[in-house]
């Protein structure tokens, strides 16, 4: 085993000279994250309006499910999908299983419900600022959603990145549907347990610094975008 | 779509008529405004007749039917605190036309008209909720008249603006009201209602206590009540 001091040094090295394996690693973690991101977004924030401004019986239960599916442990979601796209699944015949693909998509369904659960605290909460105005102006729902989501873009921005910490930050899921397979499904989450387990902290220190990186500008992009927000009185 | 008619309108919340029985006609031509004390039902009122509220009994008609979406779309309501959304003040103006199904030429030629009309025009690329409370208040009436309504309902517009802001927005209502806008008007402020009011509703505990034509109101009211609220005696 490396002493630290060593590994430190290393992990700067790799990180610096521009390493090919672990850019390789760092941008497919990016590509999925990001991806799930987004379609978790096209999925969230109009799922999120629409039960922050529809009333219909069964609503309050459906918020409870919604909070509930926040906590969605990384693992368990990481086995359905597994089933779902094993070769024994109704979705095998795709052939997903061990791909970037189904790692997007175990990730989607991880972030999914915690931008719609955010989105409606965000478009419920200006909902109610809001509703008499809009409907004074004779704004019908849709369109009342439309620009709820509209002016809350800020908050709402901040919630993606929120999803987008989560995504980039989490292993059980993609180590399941994806297997940690080098230059395929390997991501940074996925090799820092791989190296760490093998005693090459060299590669681990460095994904994980880069990790923690990532974590702090996206952190720092919230700030600024509230900072901004607050400026504008957006927020 | 005038007269606008009140039928033993209720409003009830948990029990307690907050608007009791109303019967009011409201007609085209004259500046309307109601009056009364605090938890009077003023507000409630105003929203009942705008249809922001369902009323727990009674209706609102307009010319003897019902609102529909085409009358609801020939009103427009101005709020004590203004509302604006969380974009510039001539997108706020854009926002309420486009509404109205103003678009192309027209819409950039009537924002920047309502602009210039409010005394925003400067302003026009300002985020709405950084201008002051003057400014906000104007714009609020600025984006409200901007698709021409017939009625325009306003609670309390200048309940918190001081004297110079207060008198600018009389303006633009008064503009409104000779282009030949119905004025409906809520107030607490007895000199504003002397200035402006062709006709004066007082209201009462949710009733209507005395409808009368302005110069009569405030030199002989008919209501006892309305005679001890105008003095400034405490109305229990």
């Amino acid at each position: 085993m490396q002493d630290f001091g060593a590994a430190f040094g290393l992990a700067f090295e790799l990180i610096f000279s521009g390493d090919a394996t672990l850019a390789e690693v760092v941008l497919l973690s990016l590509r999925v994250s990001l991806s799930a991101v987004a379609v978790a977004c096209l999925v969230g924030l109009p799922l999120g309006a629409a039960l922050a401004v529809l009333r219909f019986p069964g609503r309050s239960a459906v918020i409870v499910v919604l909070n509930a599916l926040m906590g969605l442990p990384p693992v368990v979601v990481g086995l359905m999908i597994y089933l779902l796209l094993s070769n024994a699944g109704p979705l095998g015949v795709f052939g997903l299983l061990y791909t970037p693909t189904a790692m997007i998509i175990a990730q989607t369904v991880l972030v999914t419900p915690i931008i719609a659960a955010l989105t409606r605290q965000v478009v419920e909460d200006m909902h109610g600022e809001y509703r008499e105005q809009l409907r004074s102006l004779g704004v019908e729902r849709q369109h009342a959603m439309a620009t709820l989501l509209w002016d809350g873009r800020y908050s709402l921005l901040t919630v993606a990145l929120a999803g987008f910490g989560r995504a980039i930050a989490e292993v059980g899921a993609v180590i399941i549907v994806g297997g940690n397979i080098n230059h395929v499904t390997r991501v940074m989450t996925t090799a820092i347990t791989l190296e760490t387990s093998k005693g090459d902290l060299g590669l681990a220190l460095a994904l994980g610094i880069i990790l923690i990186g990532i974590s702090v500008l996206v952190n720092g992009g919230v700030m600024a975008l509230r900072g901004t927000a607050l400026k504008a009185a957006y927020a | 779509m005038l007269p606008l008619e009140a039928q033993s309108l209720v409003y009830e919340i948990a029990g307690q008529r907050l608007v009791d029985g109303v019967d009011l006609t409201l007609g085209a031509g004259l500046r309307s405004v109601i009056i009364g004390p605090n938890g009077a039902g003023k507000s409630l009122l105003l929203r009942l007749l705008h249809g922001l509220l369902v009323p727990s009994a009674g209706r609102v008609l307009w010319s003897g039917r019902p609102a529909d979406r085409a009358v609801r779309l020939r009103q427009a309501m101005v709020f004590q605190r203004p509302v604006l959304l969380r974009r510039s003040a001539a997108a706020n103006i854009r926002y309420a036309l486009r509404a109205h199904g103003v678009n192309g030429a027209a819409l950039k030629a009537r924002t920047r008209d309502w602009l210039e009309r409010a005394d925003l025009l400067a302003l026009a690329d300002q985020p709405a909720r950084v201008l002051s409370g003057g400014e906000q208040q104007r714009l609020a009436i600025a984006r409200a008249l901007s698709h021409g309504p017939e009625v325009l309902f306003l609670d309390e517009p200048t309940a918190s603006l001081d004297p110079a802001s207060t008198i600018a927005i009389e303006r633009l209502v008064q503009a409104a009201h000779t282009a030949g806008t119905k004025i409906v008007l809520v107030t607490h402020d007895l000199g504003q209602a002397r200035r402006f009011a062709d006709e004066v509703i007082f209201l009462y505990r949710g009733r209507v206590e005395e409808v009368s034509p302005a110069g009569r109101f405030f030199v002989a009211a008919r209501s006892a009540k309305a005679r001890a609220f105008l003095e400034g005696r405490i109305v229990l």
